[in-house]
C-alpha cells in the first residue's frame, strides 16, 4: 500500500496537517507505525492507540483508532486498563522519552515487569520539543539544551537495557533513517505477545539538532545512518567503538506468561470456588 | 433473599461496588483504605470482574479510567496521601467525562500525617483538589448501612452524568463494623452509561447540547471509533484551542451537574421540625451529633441535624433554607474548620454560624457539642 493510501486508510480525514516542525522525525515514525498496522492487519475497531503528552503523543489525534491523548507519563496506565478491560483488543503506546523515561519511569519498568501484551512505540528525540527543548532522560551527557546552557552533568538511559532488566519480553530499537526496518520492528513487536518497546531514535532539528549545531534535518538523519549499527554487529565492537555508536534490530526476545492471560486463569480459578 | 450481617464499612463499600455492577478496581495500598481493594481482589474474579494493585497511586486512578473508556465500571479506593497523588487524573477525568468511583477514607493531614486516625480534612480537597475549575459530586456516608447505599448511588451519578464521583468516607466509618441487612443483588437496578444512537460515522462524544447535557458514551471497541484528551476539545474529543470552545465546555461540564441538583443532592433532617438551633455534620461525625441532638432534647433545648450526604455540590438550597428557621447553626467537623466557610456562604447571614472543630486524632464526643450548643445558648441569652 502506497503512504497516500495509507493515510487515506489510518490517518482521521480532516485532522492533518499535524503540528510537528519542519524537519521532525515523529512522521516518518509514525508512518512506519501505521505501515506495520497495516502488515499486521490489526482491525481498526478492535485497535487501541494510547498516548501520553508531548510532540510524539499528538500522533493519536491523527490516527484512526480508538485512541487516547492521557496525562503526562500516563499512558501505560491507561493502555493497562484498557488491555485488562479488553483484552481481545491490540493496543499500542506511543510514547516519548521524557513522556516514558522520566515522568512515567515508574509505570514503565512495572508494565515491562508485569509482560502484559502492550506494544509501545517510543519516539526518542533526546528532549522536551513540546516544551522548548529541556533535557531528558535520554539526552546524551555534555549536551546543550535550554535548562542546561553550560552543557548537561547527567547520564542517559540505556532504555533498551532497563526494559529487559525490568522484565519486558522484546525489546527493538530502531531509527527514522531506517524506516523500512524500523516497521518491520514494529510489526513484529505488535505480534509479539507480551510487553514490546521499540525505541524509535527520532530528530528534532529545530530545538534540540539547533542547540547542539547537529546540523539541518538531512544532517541529523545521516548521523543515524552512520552511527547505528545492527546488533550482532555492535556487539563485536571494543568499549571504546560502542561509545560512538547504537545497535539496531531485535535486541531482546522471550517467551513468559502473558499478564491478561494469567488473569483469565484466576478468574477461572475464582469461579470455580478455589483459592 | 436478603442477608443480614455484621460487616465493616470498607468491607460494605466492595459489597455495594459488587451489587451496583462494578467489575474493575485498580489501585494501591494505603491504610485506612486497604480493605476495600483486600475485599475487591477477593470479590471480583468471581463475577468476571479484574483486580489490579498498580504499582502508584496515579497507576490505580489511571488503570481504572482506561478500563472505564473500554465500557467497564471502575473503582479507585485510597486515603490521604493517595487522594493527594490521583488529583492529576481525577481532574483528567472531569475534563474528558469518564465514569469512575473514587473512594477516599480520609485520615489525619497533611503529609502522612496520622494514618489511623480520623479525620474529616480533605473535605476542601475533594472539592478543589485538582488544578482549574471543574464540577464534581462527592458523597459522604454515616453508617455500615449508608457505606453500602451510597456506593450503589455513586455508580448510579458517575454513569448518568458521566462524571467521576467521590466517596468521601472517614477512618470512623470506614473502620467501624455495624449491622447491615443487603438486599438481593439482582433487586438492585445496575446504572448503566448512555449508549450512542447514531451510527459510528455521526457519534461525537461530545455532543451535549441535546436533553440533559451528558454526551452518550461509546465504549472502546464497540465499533465507534473517538479520540479522548484532556486538552480542551470540540465536540468530536478533537483538540480545540479557542476561547469558545474552552467556556462552552466549562459552561456545560457545570451546567450537567447544576441543572440537576435535585437529583443529586441528597439531605436529611433529623428533628429539625421545631428546631431552634440546628448542627450541620456529616459523615462519622454526623453520629455524634444524633447523639447530641437527644441529649439537648432531654434539657428542653429544641435542637436538630442537618446532614448533608451529598457533600458537593453544597447543599446551598437546604442550607440556606435552615439558616432562616432556626436562631444559630453549629458546624461539627473533624478539622480547623473547612466546610463551615461552605455553609456560612449559604446561610449569608440569615443566623449566626459557629464552629465545633476537633483535630486531635480523636472522633468528637456527643457531650463536647452539646457544650458548644450550651454554650451558644448562653451567648444568645446574654445578649
Amino acid at each position: 500500500m502506497s503512504m497516500e493510501q495509507l493515510i487515506e486508510k489510518y490517518f482521521r480525514p480532516g485532522r492533518l496537517p499535524h503540528i510537528w516542525c519542519p524537519g521532525c522525525a515523529n512522521g516518518i515514525i509514525t508512518g512506519a507505525l501505521v505501515k506495520a498496522i497495516d502488515r499486521v492487519g490489526l482491525e481498526k475497531d478492535n485497535t487501541a492507540v494510547v498516548a501520553g503528552i508531548g510532540c510524539s503523543s499528538r500522533a493519536s489525534g491523527y490516527l484512526d483508532f480508538n485512541t487516547v491523548h492521557s496525562a503526562h507519563g500516563r499512558a501505560l496506565p491507561f493502555a493497562t486498563g484498557i488491555k485488562l478491560a479488553a483484552p481481545q483488543m491490540a493496543v499500542i503506546v506511543i510514547t516519548g522519552d521524557g513522556d516514558a523515561a522520566a515522568i512515567g519511569g515508574n509505570h514503565f519498568i512495572h508494565a515491562a515487569r508485569r509482560n502484559i501484551d502492550l506494544t509501545v512505540l517510543l519516539y526518542n528525540n533526546s528532549t522536551y520539543g513540546m516544551t522548548g527543548g529541556q533535557y531528558s532522560p535520554l539526552t546524551p551527557t555534555n549536551s546543550k539544551a535550554a535548562t542546561a546552557p553550560y552543557g548537561t552533568v547527567d547520564r542517559p538511559f540505556d532504555l533498551a537495557a532497563l526494559a529487559r532488566g525490568a522484565g519486558a519480553t522484546f525489546v527493538a530499537r530502531g531509527s527514522a533513517f531506517h524506516a523500512p526496518m524500523l516497521a518491520d520492528l514494529i510489526a513484529s513487536g505488535i505480534r509479539h505477545k507480551g510487553f514490546s518497546l521499540i525505541e524509535a531514535v527520532a530528530s528534532c532539528p529545530i530545538s534540540y539538532g539547533r542547540q547542539n549545531k547537529l546540523g539541518d534535518a538531512p544532517a541529523m538523519l545521516k548521523w543515524q545512518r552512520d552511527h547505528a549499527l545492527p546488533a550482532d554487529a555492535y556487539e563485536k565492537l571494543s568499549d571504546a567503538q560502542k561509545a560512538d555508536k547504537f545497535p539496531i534490530g531485535v535486541l531482546y526476545q522471550a517467551d513468559a506468561p502473558e499478564y491478561t492471560e494469567e488473569y483469565a486463569k484466576i478468574i477461572a480459578r475464582a469461579q470455580k470456588g478455589g483459592l | 433473599m436478603s442477608k443480614t450481617l455484621l460487616m465493616q464499612g470498607n468491607k460494605a463499600v466492595a459489597e455495594g461496588a459488587v451489587a451496583a455492577g462494578a467489575d474493575f478496581f485498580g489501585g494501591y495500598p494505603i491504610t485506612p483504605s486497604t480493605e476495600i481493594a483486600e475485599e475487591l481482589s477477593a470479590l471480583l474474579p468471581t463475577i468476571g470482574g479484574t483486580f489490579i494493585q498498580m504499582e502508584d497511586e496515579i497507576a490505580g486512578i489511571g488503570v481504572a479510567l482506561g478500563a472505564s473508556l473500554a465500557g467497564r465500571k471502575v473503582m479507585t479506593a485510597t486515603s490521604g496521601p493517595g487522594f493527594s497523588l490521583k488529583q492529576e487524573l481525577i481532574g483528567y477525568a472531569a475534563l474528558a467525562e469518564i465514569p469512575i468511583v473514587i473512594v477516599n477514607v480520609q485520615r489525619v493531614g497533611p503529609s502522612t500525617g496520622q494514618p489511623t486516625a480520623p479525620s474529616q480534612g480533605d473535605v476542601m480537597q475533594a472539592r478543589w483538589g485538582t488544578h482549574g475549575d471543574h464540577p464534581i459530586i462527592a458523597l459522604t456516608p454515616s453508617s455500615v448501612p449508608e457505606c453500602f447505599r451510597l456506593t450503589v448511588r455513586a455508580y448510579e451519578l458517575s454513569e448518568r452524568y458521566r462524571t467521576p464521583v467521590i466517596l468521601l468516607m472517614d477512618e470512623i466509618v470506614g473502620h467501624m463494623r455495624e449491622k447491615v441487612q443487603l438486599p438481593p443483588y439482582a433487586s438492585i437496578p445496575r446504572p448503566e452509561r448512555k449508549k450512542p444512537l447514531v451510527p459510528p460515522q455521526e457519534y461525537r462524544a461530545y455532543f451535549g447540547a441535546q436533553d440533559d447535557l451528558v454526551p452518550p458514551m461509546a465504549a472502546f471497541g464497540s465499533g465507534y471509533r473517538w479520540h479522548v484528551t484532556g486538552l480542551v476539545h470540540d465536540e468530536y474529543g478533537f483538540p480545540d484551542s479557542s476561547g469558545k470552545a474552552t467556556k462552552e465546555l466549562l459552561d456545560r461540564l457545570f451546567a450537567k451537574i447544576n441543572d440537576h441538583l435535585d437529583d443529586i443532592v441528597e439531605t436529611e433532617e433529623y428533628r429539625l421540625e421545631d428546631a431552634e438551633c440546628a448542627f450541620v455534620a456529616y459523615g462519622g461525625t454526623a453520629r455524634t451529633a444524633y447523639a447530641a441532638v437527644d441529649m439537648a432534647r432531654e434539657e428542653g433545648i429544641k435542637a436538630g441535624l442537618l446532614r448533608p450526604i451529598t457533600i458537593w455540590p453544597l447543599a446551598e438550597k437546604q442550607i440556606k433554607d435552615l439558616g432562616g428557621r432556626v436562631n444559630h447553626i453549629i458546624v461539627a467537623e473533624m478539622n480547623r474548620g473547612q466546610y463551615v466557610l461552605e455553609v456560612e456562604r449559604a446561610v449569608a447571614g440569615l443566623c449566626p454560624v459557629t464552629l465545633c472543630a476537633k483535630y486531635n486524632n480523636e472522633a468528637i464526643a456527643p457531650a463536647e457539642l452539646l457544650a458548644a450548643l450550651q454554650k451558644t445558648k448562653r451567648h444568645a441569652g446574654g445578649a
